[in-house]
């Protein structure tokens, strides 16, 4: 089988990133890098938003080419909005993951964007999808994505707990972001978090990452 | 019936892909090394000690191309003995790690192999070297092969300075643990290499009895 590989020179702005969900007691935590890359030689934008907000309480992260996910994401939202008008009721987290993978799974062999999804709906309460590349659909409790994620696969494994408080996601989500930014140089910049719960949404903007690498790297402090 | 296709894995190169790691602890090293050995997409050797003794208190980890990493560590073994003989003492930690990389920045277009270099001697104690494409530099600890991607998160948040040698033990089997799991070049069991002053400890971890620290 052909390895599909982008050429981030052809598709333009490639995000090389690291995005990452998890769900706590009574939400979840959906959160990103704000570096987009060219090639990983030249950073196009330091702050730019990888979290998009799909309805009310449905949020996604994007990944692979920017292009891809930003036109797939632009669809969907209006899919959902139909839909959530034709149903009278607001959209679930999985109608809305299932709208993102069909399109991801029909265009598979044009496009290159991957999906987290993560809201909170009334049916089944906070919830976190994975849309992958080629189009399949999976729920997990705790999930990350992005060229920066592979480093931190060992970091998730070993410190996500299920039914965190909320703080303590919230600190889980930003170690795990601030470890892959110090490791992936197509990451970086400041971490974008959304907390959804049944409350609400709140958004979270990290600045202070490099204080957080500091504690990490104990040799720099010598 | 004629002319039946040989096996994928004959034709492949045999590679450790692997994770391997050293640290260094107040009065000596831990190295420990997963197990698997694969060529392509089949498992070659599922029990392969990649942590080889270059002298009696030094020792290296293997990964990258099997063949290569092990020529190194064969020659540098014989090297280090003619050396520890000519000086009439136990060698250098670093004199070791400088052997292996003269023949890993000298050789470095033909070779692919990554030898982490970690012992004991008298005079600086603890020490591990890395030698990745020929350079050569000494760090608290040091992580490598395929497997070690996955794990740079969980090590760099949790490694402190100062750790005892049980701490480090853990610290190691922990890592291998995480590697593993995710890594499909990574499996097997875990071997440990303590070195101290007092001498050297090998240990096997199987797989079933490695710690789970994945939750759901």
């Amino acid at each position: 089988m052909e390895k599909h590989y982008t050429d981030s020179k052809v598709k333009g702005v490639s995000t090389g990133t690291t995005i990452l969900a998890a769900i706590f007691d009574g939400g979840v935590v959906i959160g990103s890098d704000s570096r987009a890359s060219i090639g990983g030689e030249y950073v196009s934008s330091k702050t730019i938003n990888k979290v998009i907000q799909v309805h009310d309480r449905i949020f996604c992260c994007m990944a692979g080419s920017l292009a891809d996910a930003q036109a797939v994401i632009k669809s969907a939202k209006s899919h959902l909005s139909f839909h959530s008008v034709q149903m009278e009721s607001p959209p679930l987290v999985i109608a809305a993951a299932s709208v993102l993978k069909e399109l991801c799974y029909k265009n598979k062999d044009e496009l290159q964007a991957g999906f987290l999804t993560a809201g909170w709906d009334s049916k089944k309460g906070p919830q976190v999808y994975v849309v992958s590349l080629g189009g399949m659909l999976i729920s997990q409790q705790v999930t990350i994505g992005g060229s920066g994620s592979t480093y931190i696969y060992g970091y998730v494994d070993a410190k996500y707990k299920p039914n965190m408080t909320r703080e303590e996601c919230l600190q889980f989500a930003t170690n795990a972001l601030a470890l892959a930014m110090g490791r992936d140089n197509v990451s970086g910049g400041v971490a974008h978090l959304v907390v959804i719960t049944e409350k609400g949404v709140e958004l979270k903007l990290v600045c202070s990452l490099i204080e957080l690498l500091l504690i990490f790297h104990e040799e720099l402090n010598e | 019936m004629l002319g039946e296709a040989e096996p994928q894995w004959l034709s492949e190169e045999v590679k450790t892909g692997t994770t391997i790691i050293a640290i260094e602890f107040n009065g000596g090293v831990v190295l420990g090394s997963d197990s698997r050995v694969s060529a392509g997409e089949s498992v070659v050797n599922r029990v392969m000690n990649k942590l080889s003794p270059l002298h009696d208190k030094i020792y290296c980890a293997l990964s990258g191309s099997a063949a290569d990493a092990q020529t190194i560590a064969e020659m540098v073994n014989y090297q280090l003995d003619v050396h520890s003989m000519e000086i009439g003492e136990d060698p250098q930690v670093r004199s070791a790690a400088t052997l292996v990389k003269n023949i890993s920045y000298k050789y470095k277009e033909e070779l692919s192999a990554h030898l982490i270099v970690a012992g004991w001697d008298r005079r600086e104690g603890g020490q591990v070297f890395a030698t990745l494409k020929g350079l050569l530099t000494r760090q608290p600890f040091a992580v490598g092969g395929s497997g070690s991607s996955y794990v740079y998160g969980f090590v760099d948040a949790e490694y402190r300075k100062g750790m005892n040698k049980k701490e480090c033990q853990q610290f190691v089997v922990n890592t291998l643990s995480l590697a593993m799991k995710r890594d499909g070049s990574s499996g097997g069991v875990a071997y440990l290499v303590t070195i101290d002053e007092h001498g050297t400890e090998e240990k096997v971890i199987l797989g079933n009895d490695l710690p789970n620290l994945f939750n759901q």
